[in-house]
């Protein structure tokens, strides 16, 4: 009996260690997970609709749990295309070398973030970050996020002249923008840092009380999110296949899809337009 | 005064614990935090079964994943329990048990991705090195008389399998019985990386404040723990094992120019890989030391005492709560659920529900670990209880229980809890990832940053931290003479 056991388990963890089938021609994208997952799927479910229709391939959308799984994913090879915001397009660029930044959303180029607070801190809208904020509770999105990370923290880091460790008394990480707006809705956290998108969008969809959160202050602008592909795309799926790809997401034009973003509409973008992310990224040290 | 050793080292741990409190940050920042639990056992109290078209698949990829990452665990462990006596493979198996089943999946997340393979190792990993540990013990104690009778001239396998085997066989199958339990968990949390078992859809839920689905989730883990004695047994158990593998869902597939990569560039710390000298080797691991290291160590260090005393303090309170020596039927049953939900529900799931509950601080943690931890060392020496025989003029209440029952039970209440300081110290590390300041956070902000020869750094910390309180927890049960057997 004892043999017969063993001897099964040994021929299960054999089979585990057989490769798995996979479809190799299906065409795999990503997405950053900075909103509320059931959100993200319904849009790149369409997303990835339109995409099959306009490439004559099987396209496939994978949900990720982290900024980092995206990257990761994308440098791994397991997805081709991802849809990445400023810097883990900048991060996942450097690490796939090749890779395009090939569309951005018309709003995309000049991006802003709204600083919000919760009514309990008795902040109004002014012209920069006011210094009532000092010693307040403070949350960023995600570790890995553009306009919930490095965005504010690099203007914390510029206006204060401090760490925010050391201007806020507690600093958390919400993990998207969805949760930061209702952490600091619901005075878990004093004040936050949000990407202005998904701000209006909850707002025009009135998901927003804003007796509960106000917003205190608008950042200069920034280039951010951009769809990026892999720079060996067209020796897996035949020539001019990245230009395929990047013809059908400017052509986009179903206002359902770009409503669920939200944007206007997209443009052409390049890997240069991003330079500047890199810069503060290296400033405050997320990028060596 | 005179104090017994067991008493001595109990009002230490505890001076500790209080100490601890005074450095730790213990906090609820929510404003509302009562709605909000109110909201969320609404939730549970009205399951929503049907919103989610993955409640099934999750469930089905959580048992395939336990079964295989366990099955997988256990056959190595087997192996490796044959050789233990050799110093460098106890110390390999103390290492590779002493790194979290989530550390090990975010770190082959970084060159499989999403491939079964990730979660099946995961577990497998750990588990392995757990098992060689207790299947040898098995093995040691095992009763030498059989083996001296067998005829001169017996091969050693025919001797091992005849004289040695039979006679461990019934406790290393309840042993890797009991495994199983603990794998489901480990399955179920694994979910919260991205592996597609019920952690990816709890988060999914829980993040959105869909509690009714949430609780729905819950609800369903809890029936397949509580009915494992009806659906696992042993004759089934090769067809699951077998079957298991093919249930795991497809992922994606893997490149090994990855794996490559990942071992002679990603883990290579930053200095080194960029040809720069020994100085700016220095100046990156003190940096990562006093930033990093440091500050999660501490972190980790103090939520680990406060959760230990915690779970100790709970475990008092609660065994109680099963006990033949109290209360009627009806009370016990209730107990007996909630100790049940308490130690099947895995601390990182708790600390999750609790972290969104109460905001982010280390009290959720340190709550967490207490019920969990508390829950099982309750229950284990509720059921001791069961099988004392007190006098008939006993006396009754406060009074049984504080001088018949808990004097009885104090010493494997204490080696319980010895033994599992290592296992509160692995988890307190991961919680780092929900947030929590400790190891897991530096960890979890390394790979974020995609930074991952930091990553590993701290992963290695963490791993040695481990082995630390696991010898030490060791020293004080020899110490006090006390006796255990593993849990998990």
């Amino acid at each position: 009996m004892a043999m017969s056991f063993i001897r099964k388990l040994m021929l299960s963890s054999l089979i585990v260690l057989i490769p798995f089938a996979a479809s190799a021609q299906t065409f795999v994208f990503t997405a950053i997970p900075d909103e509320d997952e059931s959100k993200l799927v319904e849009r790149f479910r369409g997303i990835a609709d339109y995409l099959q229709q306009e490439l004559d391939v099987e396209v496939k959308y994978i949900p990720v749990k982290s900024y980092a799984a995206a990257i990761s994913a994308f440098r791994n090879n397991q997805v081709q295309l991802a849809w990445f915001g400023g810097l883990s397009g900048v991060q996942a660029r450097e690490l796939v070398p090749g890779s395009q930044a090939i569309a951005q959303g018309v709003e995309d180029q000049a991006f802003f973030n709204y600083f919000i607070a919760h009514k309990s801190t008795g902040l109004e809208r002014s012209e920069t970050l006011p210094e009532e904020v000092r010693g307040k509770t403070f949350t960023f999105g995600s570790k890995g996020s553009t306009s919930g990370r490095l965005i504010p923290e690099y203007h914390i880091r510029t206006i204060f002249n401090e760490a925010p460790e050391d201007v806020f008394s507690r600093v958390g990480f919400s993990g998207n923008h969805t949760r930061t707006l209702r952490l600091v809705e619901a005075g878990t956290y004093e004040v936050g840092a949000i990407n202005y998108a998904v701000w209006e969008k909850e707002l025009e969809d009135g998901n927003i009380n804003t007796d509960d959160v106000k917003v205190i202050w608008k950042t200069p602008a920034y280039p951010n999110y951009q769809w990026t592909i892999r720079g060996d795309i067209d020796e897996r799926y035949g020539d001019g296949f990245m230009d395929k790809v990047r013809e059908a997401l400017l052509a986009m034009d179903d206002p359902a899809l770009l409503e669920s973003f939200p944007r206007s509409g997209f443009i052409p973008t390049s890997n240069e337009n991003y330079e500047p992310i890199r810069t503060v990224a290296e400033q405050i040290g997320i990028l060596d | 005064m005179y104090l017994s050793p067991t008493a001595k080292i109990s009002l230490l741990f505890l001076a500790i614990a209080v100490a601890a409190l005074f450095f730790a940050d213990i906090a609820i920042t929510t404003v509302n935090p009562w709605r909000d639990l109110g909201q969320f056992f609404l939730g549970v109290a009205t399951p929503d079964f049907f919103s989610t078209e993955g409640l099934a698949t999750a469930l089905l990829r959580t048992v395939a994943f336990a079964f295989v990452g366990v099955a997988l665990g256990a056959a190595c462990g087997f192996l490796l329990s044959l050789v233990y006596r050799f110093y460098p493979v106890r110390v390999f198996c103390a290492f590779i048990r002493a790194i979290h089943e989530l550390f090990w999946a975010l770190i082959f997340l970084q060159f499989f991705g999403f491939h079964p393979l990730t979660g099946v190792l995961a577990i497998a990993i750990p588990y392995a090195g757990i098992f060689a540990k207790v299947y040898s013990e098995i093995l040691e104690e095992s009763d030498p008389v059989p083996g001296r009778l067998l005829p001169p001239g017996t091969g050693v396998v025919s001797a091992f399998l005849y004289a040695r085997i039979p006679d461990c066989w019934v406790q290393m199958r309840t042993y890797t019985a009991y495994r199983l339990e603990c794998g489901l968990r480990s399955s179920a949390i694994l979910g919260f990386v991205g592996l597609p078992t019920l952690g990816f859809y709890l988060e999914t839920s829980f993040s959105q404040g869909l509690y009714s689905e949430a609780g729905a989730m819950l609800i369903m883990f809890y029936v397949l723990i509580a009915t494992i004695p009806l659906w696992v047994k042993p004759k089934l158990l090769p067809v699951y094992v077998l079957s298991a593998p093919f249930f795991l869902g497809e992922g994606m597939p893997i490149v090994w120019g990855n794996v490559e990569r990942f071992f002679t560039e990603d883990i290579i710390p930053a200095p080194i890989r960029n040809g720069e000298g020994l100085a700016d080797l220095g100046a990156w691991f003190n940096d990562l030391m006093l930033n990093e290291a440091l500050p999660g160590i501490w972190n980790t260090l103090l939520l680990t005492q406060i959760a230990l005393v915690a779970t100790g303090i709970l475990a008092l309170l609660a065994f109680p709560l099963i006990s033949n020596h109290f209360g009627g039927p009806v009370r016990r049953t209730s107990g007996h659920v909630f100790l049940v939900i308490a130690r099947s529900t895995p601390e990182y799931i708790l600390a999750y529900i609790l972290l969104q509950l109460w905001g982010p601080s280390m009290l959720p943690a340190a709550v967490a670990l207490a019920l969990h931890n508390g829950g099982i060392i309750g229950h284990l020496i509720g059921r001791q209880t069961n099988t004392l025989q007190l006098r008939p003029d006993a006396p009754n209440g406060f009074n049984r229980y504080s001088w018949e029952l808990v004097p009885r039970v104090y010493r494997s209440f204490l080696a319980f809890l010895f033994y599992r300081w290592e296992i509160i110290m692995r988890e307190t590390a991961i919680l780092g990832i929900l947030g929590i300041y400790t190891l897991g956070f530096y960890v979890d902000s390394a790979i974020q940053q995609i930074r991952f020869d930091r990553a590993m750094v701290l992963i290695l910390i963490t791993a040695l931290l481990n082995i630390g309180i696991d010898i030490l927890g060791r020293y004080i049960r020899r110490k006090l003479a006390l006796q255990t057997m593993p849990t998990c």
